[in-house]
C-alpha cells in the first residue's frame, strides 16, 4: 500500500531521514519505534506530504505522492499534538472536517465520538480543552471518514486508561477490517496486543522491519518492550 | 476552495479586530467630512490618513493572522486538499475581509459625501492597497518561520513603503538636481504602490497644480487613459507577484 524508496530529508545539517526504504501492506498494524528524534514523525509527515522530501519517492496505492493530493482522501491522521483553530468549538471542528472531507460513499464513522462522550462537549471551545480531550478529538477526526490508512502519532499519550482501552479496541477493529494502521508510541507494553510488525529507526535510518513474531524469536524475549530494550542495548 | 474561504472568513469575523478597524475608519471618515465645510478638502485630509492606516493594518493583521493559523494550515495540509487551494483560500479570505472593512468604513462615507471621480479613485485605490498589503504580508509570513521576525519584517516594510522610500527619492532628486529626472520619477513610482495611489488621487484633485514641473509631467502621463491603465496594471501586479512568490514558497514548505 505504501512503498517508500530511498527517502532522504535534511533539516539544515540534521539528517532527519537517511535513505529510508520501507513497504507497508494492507491488513497490517505496524509500530514505528525508535529513540526521540530518530525521524519517526518526519517519516509520517513525508507520507502525508506535509514534509517535502529531498530525494527518493513514496507511492501510495501505486501513485507517486509528489504533487498529488487526492490520495490523502484515504488517510486518517492523528497528530502527536492536535492543534485546532482556538476559537472554534469541538462541534464546529468536527463539522468543518466532515464538510472538507465530504465522505461521499460511507456515513461518517462516529464510534469514537460516541464512546469518548464528545457529544456532550460539542459546545466547548478548543482553547479550553485539556490535553487528553484534544487527543480524543484528534482520534475521532482520524477515524471519522473511514480511511484505508490510519496514521496515529503517539495515540494514547495523555489519554486516561478507559479511553486508551477504547481507542485500542477501535484500532484492532479497523485492522481486522483490512486497513493499514501505522502507530508510533513509546509505551511499548500497549503495543503488544496491537501490532503485527515493527519498524525500528535510529538517527534517521531504518534499522529493521520485522514481524513481531520474528523479532521475539530473534531476541528470545516474550514481551515487545523487553525485545526492543534488548535490541537497543545490543547496538 | 469555497469551503476553506468560508471558514477563513468566519474565523476573521469572529475576531473583533476587524469590526474595530471598520468602526475606526468609519468614525475617522465621518468626522473628517463633517469637520470640513468643503468635502473636497475633507477628501484630501482623508487621503493622508488612509494612505498611512490601510497599509499598516492590512500588513500587521494579515501577518499575525497567518502566523496564528499555522495550526489550522497544518491541519488542512494533512487533508485531501491542494496546497495551492489552501494558500489562495487564505489569501482570498483575508483580502475579502480587508477590502470589505475598507468599503464599509471609508467607502460608504466617501460615496455619501463625495461621489465624484476623485472619490471613486480614492475608493478604488484604498481597496487595491488593502489587497496589495495582504499579499505582501503573506509573502513575509511564509518567508520567515519565526513569528517575531516576520512581524518585524512587516513593520519595516511598512516604514519603507510609507516613509523611507519617499526619503530615498527626495535624496536622489536633490543629489541629481541638475539632471532631468522627471520622466524617471514616473517610472520610480511603480516601485511603491502607496506613492502611486497618492499621485493618482492627487492628480484628480485641483491641488495637482501645486506640484510644479514634475506635477505637469505626472499629469501628462497619469492623466491620460493609457497612464491610468498602466498604473492599474502596476497595482494589480503588486498583488499578483507577491502572491505568486508566496505560493511557490508555500508549496515546498515543511509543516
Amino acid at each position: 500500500m505504501i512503498i517508500a524508496s530511498n527517502v532522504s530529508k535534511n533539516f539544515g545539517r540534521l539528517k532527519a531521514l537517511d535513505n529510508v526504504s520501507v513497504t507497508c501492506n494492507k491488513g497490517e498494524c505496524i509500530a514505528l519505534i525508535g529513540p526521540n528524534g530518530c525521524g519517526k514523525t518526519t517519516l509520517i509527515k513525508s507520507i502525508l506530504g506535509m514534509v517535502v522530501t529531498d530525494s527518493g519517492f513514496i507511492t501510495f496505492n501505486g501513485q507517486n505522492i509528489k504533487r498529488n493530493w487526492k490520495y490523502r482522501e484515504n488517510i486518517g491522521y492523528m497528530p502527536q499534538i492536535g492543534r485546532y483553530p482556538e476559537s472554534m468549538t469541538i462541534g464546529q471542528v468536527l463539522d468543518m472536517m466532515k464538510d472538507i472531507r465530504g465522505s461521499k460513499d460511507a456515513l461518517p464513522d462516529e464510534d469514537l465520538i460516541n464512546s469518548f462522550g464528545l457529544k456532550h462537549m460539542m459546545a466547548k471551545r478548543v482553547r479550553t480543552l485539556s490535553g487528553g480531550t484534544r487527543q480524543k478529538v484528534s482520534a475521532a477526526l482520524a477515524f471519522l471518514v473511514n480511511p484505508d490508512l490510519l496514521i496515529l502519532d503517539e495515540p494514547t499519550a495523555g489519554l486516561d486508561p478507559v479511553s486508551s482501552e477504547m481507542l485500542k479496541e477501535k484500532i484492532i477493529a479497523e485492522k481486522n477490517k483490512g486497513k493499514l494502521v501505522l502507530i508510533t508510541s513509546h509505551i511499548l507494553s500497549e503495543l503488544d496486543d496491537l501490532v503485527s510488525q515493527v519498524i525500528f529507526m535510529q538517527d534517521g535510518k531504518l534499522c529493521f522491519h520485522k514481524s513481531i513474531l520474528a523479532l521475539k524469536a530473534d531476541t528470545g524475549e516474550e514481551k515487545l518492550s523487553k525485545a526492543i530494550a534488548n535490541v537497543m542495548l545490543s547496538r | 476552495m469555497k469551503k476553506i474561504i468560508k471558514y477563513v472568513i468566519i474565523d476573521i469575523l469572529r475576531n473583533k479586530i476587524m469590526l474595530g478597524y471598520t468602526l475606526f475608519l468609519l468614525v475617522i471618515s465621518l468626522s473628517i467630512f463633517n469637520l470640513e465645510d468643503n468635502s473636497a478638502k475633507g477628501l484630501l485630509s482623508l487621503l493622508n490618513i488612509i494612505l498611512i492606516i490601510v497599509p499598516l493594518v492590512s500588513l500587521l493583521f494579515s501577518a499575525i493572522y497567518v502566523y496564528n493559523s499555522s495550526e489550522f494550515l497544518e491541519l488542512l495540509v494533512s487533508q485531501p486538499l491542494k496546497r495551492k487551494t489552501i494558500w489562495l483560500s487564505l489569501f482570498s479570505g483575508l483580502a475579502t475581509s480587508m477590502a470589505f472593512a475598507f468599503l464599509i468604513g471609508a467607502g460608504v462615507p466617501i460615496l455619501l459625501y463625495e461621489a465624484t471621480p476623485t472619490g471613486f479613485m480614492m475608493l478604488g485605490a484604498g481597496l487595491l492597497l488593502s489587497v496589495i498589503f495582504v499579499a505582501i504580508a503573506m509573502l513575509a509570513a511564509v518567508m520567515a518561520r519565526d513569528k517575531a521576525k516576520g512581524i518585524g519584517v512587516v513593520i519595516l516594510l511598512w516604514l519603507y513603503f510609507s516613509i523611507i522610500f519617499d526619503g530615498l527619492v527626495l535624496f536622489v532628486l536633490f543629489q541629481f538636481a541638475d539632471y532631468p529626472l522627471e520622466n524617471i520619477m514616473v517610472g520610480v513610482t511603480a516601485f511603491n504602490p502607496i506613492d502611486l495611489s497618492r499621485i493618482l488621487i492627487l492628480l484628480k484633485m485641483d491641488v495637482s497644480a501645486l506640484m510644479g514641473y514634475t506635477g505637469a509631467i505626472f499629469k501628462d502621463f497619469f492623466g491620460t487613459r493609457l497612464g491610468l491603465i498602466v498604473s492599474f496594471f502596476v497595482l494589480v501586479s503588486w498583488v499578483v507577484i507577491p502572491t505568486w512568490l508566496s505560493l511557490r514558497k508555500f508549496k515546498h514548505k515543511d509543516l
